[in-house]
């Protein structure tokens, strides 16, 4: 784990740490949504009105949206049967006897401590790495960058919230956009002002009290002009969760000459729906960059895309899934050119193993006007053998003139000739064929700060033994 | 006994027999080339050797200090001391060429990611890896590339016979080691080679063309044609090659000169 140093959160850490609890609520979790529901969320978390009346709003939407008719089968989701929101306390329901067998044993293989497992396990709630926060949060204060939980950005920064909350996907946008706007709950908020880089990536770990591993998270990025950050959620560890449904929506503002990269390595347990929606609009000059991994969950709908709106902007999605026994990844991106001189490119890599299904689904488009445009397109998908499958689907969209439009796409399998020649140096057919495929995820890897880089191959590695369920 | 022995070996590609039984015996110490036009089954030799998935042995024996290796894989062959300096060396990408040896040389240690002090450390692999480097004239950059990602012919097989030094097999297989390489290359090649030339180390050398011989003198010469052995003998076979040709055997023409790749 790519985290801060651990502290031993046992069960007295309440005592100990001061857990954040401010008032005792009358709030008992229901499964299913009414409007009812809606309105408690938001009267507990103190919400101002227009945040309640958006609720209500995407709740409505949400009920009209139909589900889309492409992609993975997602009839099988029962909304009426979910959580819509917990208290923090109310999610330590599970205890570690019941986390799984194989959850378990990828712990153990990846080393992870204690009270992180416990934490990754949904058996703790809290996951405590104040010490190291502090000293960066004093650091990000001074520079004026604003780094904290949603929920918090709305109470202490309500102007600069409502200015942008929702603008990048409304939530009439699709289904689970309506869904996360009506129950959004935790998630980050990051502002970074004018002309400030910061130089150490943030991640939704540093936060204490975090809940960036809700069902419904929402964040929020802002970089103004000139500014870069480097936002990382997730972690390679499985992230076992009772919740069947994730659907989170990421909202990111990048400003003339700055720069964003958003690197995401999700690993969810594999009864998990995966649904993200994920946007940034990019205006002259500047860049956004999605790095985004997608090992666990039982369906990923995920296409991180990016709308280039003034000259100059640039673009760039790089995705590696991976698909063992029972799992679809359905990932790519979109990359929508406003602007013209602008370019994009999206780069896929996915791996499919023991019957696993990876799609690659992706959209360029051009609106008329955005002429001397370029996007490219790569993706190439590995099968480890026979029963797995993998399908691409891009869609071109072009409406102006002089773009250059490049689109590349292979499916190949681990080659015999490779194989031999590894195992004829004394390689076994396990290790070459996992050096096969960290060979091949090897230009998303090198994105990744080392520690992550490390453990994403250790757990390829994982993977490729068959000891992860 | 030798310590490859080889007894009436038999194999067949795609349903199809390649080598009609042949036998071979080489000790450590010693150098024997394997010579034959093209299709007399000079590669299907060497990727049996090695345990190539492709090919099958329909009968006969292959022992290798005194163990029957046929059963095993390619990579247990490799730790118990064989290898083979690919005719066409393998592109694999996103793995460099340092973590490919490093994970050989760990492979030959029996080291599996659990027991550091098996794993051979980075001080150790430089001492390893770099004195060959010079021989060799490989530039240090080529190790941090991909394998053989971009590498010349000649690039990659030089980089074919580090592996070799590095590794230190008892049993060497060279398998037209020599054929696309310009002079040069195969000066450095040879070079390395009998710097490696020992009493612990056995070579056979399969090759199309004489000129290889000329740079590393064979202690027996073997003329394979047509799936069978027609003439073995010493270094003169060689000679009687450059001269003649496989023309007594097969009508093509004398193989002195190669034409480059």
């Amino acid at each position: 784990m790519a985290v801060a140093p651990k502290i031993n959160v046992g069960d007295d850490y309440k005592e100990k740490y001061g857990f954040f609890d401010p008032e005792k609520f009358v709030f008992k979790a229901k499964r299913g949504l009414t409007d009812e529901i809606i309105q408690e969320i938001s009267w507990m978390k103190g919400e101002p009105e227009w945040m309640t009346k958006l609720r209500l709003k995407s709740h409505a939407i949400f009920l009209k949206k139909k589900l889309p008719t492409w992609g993975a089968d997602l009839s099988v989701i029962d909304f009426d049967n979910i959580f819509y929101f917990l208290k923090s306390t109310e999610k330590q329901g599970t205890t570690w006897d019941e986390v799984p067998e194989d959850i378990k044993r990828t712990f153990d293989k990846l080393g992870i401590p204690e009270a992180e497992r416990k934490f990754l396990a949904g058996v703790s709630a809290q996951y405590e790495s104040e010490v190291v926060y502090h000293s960066l949060h004093q650091k990000l204060t001074d520079q004026g960058v604003v780094f904290t939980d949603t929920d918090t950005a709305l109470r202490e920064h309500p102007d600069l919230f409502k200015e942008y909350f929702g603008t990048i996907i409304p939530p009439a946008d699709n289904k689970f956009a309506a869904l996360n706007t009506a129950v959004w709950s935790g998630g980050s908020f990051i502002y970074v002002p004018k002309g400030v880089h910061v130089d150490i990536p943030l991640q939704a770990y540093f936060r204490i009290n975090a809940e960036n591993m809700g069902q419904f998270e929402r964040t929020l990025i802002i970089c103004d002009e000139g500014s870069f950050v480097h936002y990382i959620e997730g972690c390679t560890a499985p992230i076992y969760t009772t919740d069947s449904l994730h659907s989170a929506v990421v909202e990111i503002i990048v400003k003339r000459n700055a720069r964003c990269r958003y690197t995401t390595i999700q690993n969810w347990s594999t009864n998990v729906y995966n649904l993200v929606t994920k946007r940034a609009v990019v205006y002259a000059d500047a860049t956004m960059e999605w790095v985004d991994g997608n090992l666990g969950s039982q369906i990923t709908m995920k296409y991180p895309s990016v709308y280039l709106m003034e000259p100059g902007a640039k673009g760039d999605v790089l995705s590696v899934a991976f698909a063992g026994k029972g799992q679809h990844q359905d990932a790519g991106g979109k990359m929508i050119h406003v602007a013209p001189n602008t370019t994009s490119t999206i780069t896929s890599k996915s791996i499919s193993k023991g019957g696993g299904r990876t799609s690659y689904r992706g959209h360029v488009k051009v609106y008329p006007g955005a002429n001397h445009c370029k996007s490219f397109v790569k993706c190439d998908a590995l099968l480890l053998d026979d029963e797995s499958r993998s399908d691409t689907y891009p869609y071109n969209d072009v409406d102006a003139e002089n773009v250059t439009l490049g689109h590349e796409a292979t499916v190949s399998k681990v080659s015999d000739e490779q194989l031999f020649y590894l195992m004829s140096r004394g390689i076994t057919l396990n290790e070459a064929e996992t050096m096969i495929v960290n060979g091949f995820i090897e230009p998303f890897t090198k994105e990744l700060p080392l520690e992550y880089a490390v453990e994403l191959n250790r757990l390829i590695q994982l993977e490729m033994e068959g000891s992860v369920g | 006994m030798a310590d490859l022995e080889i007894k009436d070996l038999r194999v067949s590609v795609e349903d199809r027999e390649i080598l009609k039984g042949i036998s071979l015996g080489i000790s450590k110490g010693e150098v024997h080339a394997v010579m034959g036009p093209n299709g007399s089954g000079k590669s299907t030799l060497s990727n049996t050797l090695m345990g190539h998935p492709g090919y099958k042995v329909e009968g006969g024996e292959v022992l290798f200090k005194g163990k029957d290796i046929l059963q095993l894989t390619p990579d247990a062959r490799s730790r118990l001391g064989i290898f083979l300096a690919l005719q066409y060396p393998v592109v694999v990408p996103g793995i460099t060429m340092n973590n490919f040896l490093r994970t050989a040389l760990n492979a030959h240690r029996g080291y599996d990611g659990k027991d550091k002090s098996k794993a051979v450390s980075p001080k150790e692999f430089r001492s390893l890896v770099e004195p060959h480097l010079e021989t060799l004239k490989i530039e240090k950059s080529f190790l941090s590339r991909y394998i053989n990602e971009g590498f010349s012919g000649g690039e990659k097989k030089r980089v074919e016979i580090l592996q070799m030094a590095v590794l230190k097999p008892e049993l060497a297989i060279l398998d037209e080691t020599d054929s696309g390489l310009d002079i040069d290359s195969i000066k450095y090649v040879s070079a390395a080679i009998n710097q490696l030339r020992g009493p612990d180390l056995g070579v056979l050398i399969i090759t199309h063309y004489t000129r290889i011989l000329e740079f590393i003198k064979p202690d027996f010469v073997h003329v394979l044609v047509n799936g069978s052995f027609v003439l073995s003998g010493g270094p003169e076979v060689a000679d009687l090659l450059e001269a003649k040709g496989y023309s007594e055997w097969v009508d093509e023409p004398a193989p002195a000169e190669e034409v480059s790749a």
